[in-house]
């Protein structure tokens, strides 16, 4: 199983804790992830990715094993930890203060 | 004994206010949706128990909400605002094309006759309809297809259709703003879309009278007489006695006619009221007086409306869509501020008294008159 980190907002429109998991067929990588999160969790359809064009949304990042895997290409493996999951695929909001 | 069920969308979320018609005492809930702007939440009037809210931020994008019991409990549906066909380009703020691109849901109309129709005017300007209560939405394409969109440019808040009035009296007619485009007027209920700006000058594009260009903040109509409507233009509060084909200022004695709101009054249709502002490069009232001004003739004659609301050192502003008005025999009169004071008035404006005082900026009013 795959572990997925929310940040707060999307952990409540999901109605889920800090952390879920999800099961992916094939290959892990951020669309898999992403596809399978939103089949699980249909409210989550547009806030992550854009609707139309599937692009990562400007304002949120995704982390693992410490690094920002946000600009990788959708369809490329994601680390094995990521995979076996040792080491969760995080979703981050940017930070805002003020 | 009947109530009163006033819906507040801020920038931290929305709040419900419910009082029964005294309007004395009120009961707060929220907020709902704590976190997210909520740009405006607005009952259905086939059955008012029907809310809908949308639910925003620019981390996460569009919710829209769905209530079924007056606000106890929501449920997200459809959030697929897709552009009808291949969007083309609006100009950007320096002039440049732009892409059309979907932002956000400005305001929500729920049909008058058909409860699970609601029409929603998002950024970038665009008007979308759905009639499985939010479920699923469609573009009503022939307003950003028309002729003028290439050339239409957003004002500071985004290229936003903010305003939508649907006429009781012919189910074909609906009006919408855009700022900063102007009003558009539809006579086949959506289909197709003629600009309606005549008569309004706006010093801050290069041809003052143009087709479009104008940045409308808001219009209204009193039910009983569709024909009429009413404006705060950017700069100027204007008046249509021929459903927009033709507009002059109504400004009058008004201190400054820059402002947000305008509304009318549940049972005079005559009856208008503005909040003035200083001016589009300061967005408070000027000398640091809130005050509502109220016309009982549809516009030139003004007369401040002061008691109850701070006469000194007030810097909020209020924004378009943050005024509403009950249908209870005495008018209520109710608006939000950008300092998060919830202003109400059970006597058609005379005193004015806080619901609510230290809510998140409001950028949204409505109210409910319940059975």
């Amino acid at each position: 199983m795959i572990r997925v980190v929310f940040p707060p907002h999307l952990r409540t429109l999901a109605k889920v804790g800090k952390e879920v998991e999800v099961q992916v067929e094939g290959p892990v990588t951020q669309r898999a992830i992403l596809d399978a999160l939103e089949a699980t969790y249909p409210v989550l359809q547009g806030t992550i990715r854009d609707r139309v064009t599937l692009r990562r949304r400007p304002l949120l990042r995704f982390f693992a094993c410490e690094q920002d895997l946000s600009d990788e290409p959708p369809d490329a493996p994601l680390p094995d930890a990521v995979a076996m999951g040792s080491e969760p695929f995080m979703i981050v909001g940017a930070m805002a203060g003020g | 004994m009947s109530q009163v069920r006033v819906l507040v969308g801020t920038r931290k979320g929305a709040f419900v206010l419910t009082s029964d018609e005294r309007r004395a005492r009120w009961e707060v809930t929220g907020p709902h949706f704590p976190g997210w702007e909520v740009y405006h939440l607005k009952g259905s009037p086939i059955d008012p128990n029907r809310l809908y809210a949308s639910q925003t931020t620019n981390w996460f994008g569009q919710i829209l909400q769905r209530s079924d019991d007056g606000g106890a409990s929501w449920a997200a549906v459809g959030n697929e605002f897709q552009y009808d066909g291949v969007p083309g380009q609006h100009k950007w703020y320096d002039g440049s094309p732009h892409p059309w691109e979907f932002a956000r849901v400005w305001h929500l109309e729920p049909s008058l006759t058909d409860l699970d129709t609601v029409y929603a005017g998002v950024e970038d300007a665009a008007l979308f309809r759905s009639t499985d209560g939010a479920n699923s939405w469609q573009e009503l394409a022939g307003l950003r297809t028309h002729s003028t969109a290439p050339s239409w440019q957003p004002g500071a808040g985004g290229l936003c259709l903010h305003t939508l009035v649907l006429d009781p009296s012919n189910a074909g007619r609906m009006f919408v703003a855009i700022s900063a485009a102007g009003v558009f007027r539809s006579d086949d209920a959506g289909q197709n879309w003629r600009a309606i700006n005549r008569g309004l000058r706006s010093e801050g594009i290069p041809d003052p009278d143009a087709e479009v260009g104008h940045c409308v903040h808001r219009i209204s109509m009193h039910p009983s007489r569709p024909n009429v409507l009413f404006m705060q233009k950017h700069w100027d509060v204007m008046r249509s006695d021929d459903s927009g084909d033709s507009w002059q200022e109504v400004s009058g004695n008004l201190p400054t006619d820059f402002g947000f709101v305008i509304d009318v009054h549940a049972h005079e249709p005559d009856t208008i009221y503005v909040v003035p502002i200083k001016s589009d490069s300061q967005h408070f009232p000027l000398d640091g007086k809130l005050i509502v001004y109220r016309s009982r003739t549809g516009g030139i004659e003004w007369e401040a409306l002061t008691n109850g609301l701070p006469q000194h050192d007030c810097y909020v502003n209020v924004l378009r869509d943050a005024m509403a008005i009950d249908s209870l025999d005495s008018c209520g009169v109710y608006f939000g501020t950008t300092g998060g004071q919830v202003y109400g008035s059970a006597d058609s404006g005379d005193s004015w008294a806080p619901i609510v005082r230290d809510l998140p900026a409001v950028l949204s009013v409505e109210v409910q008159t319940l059975p």
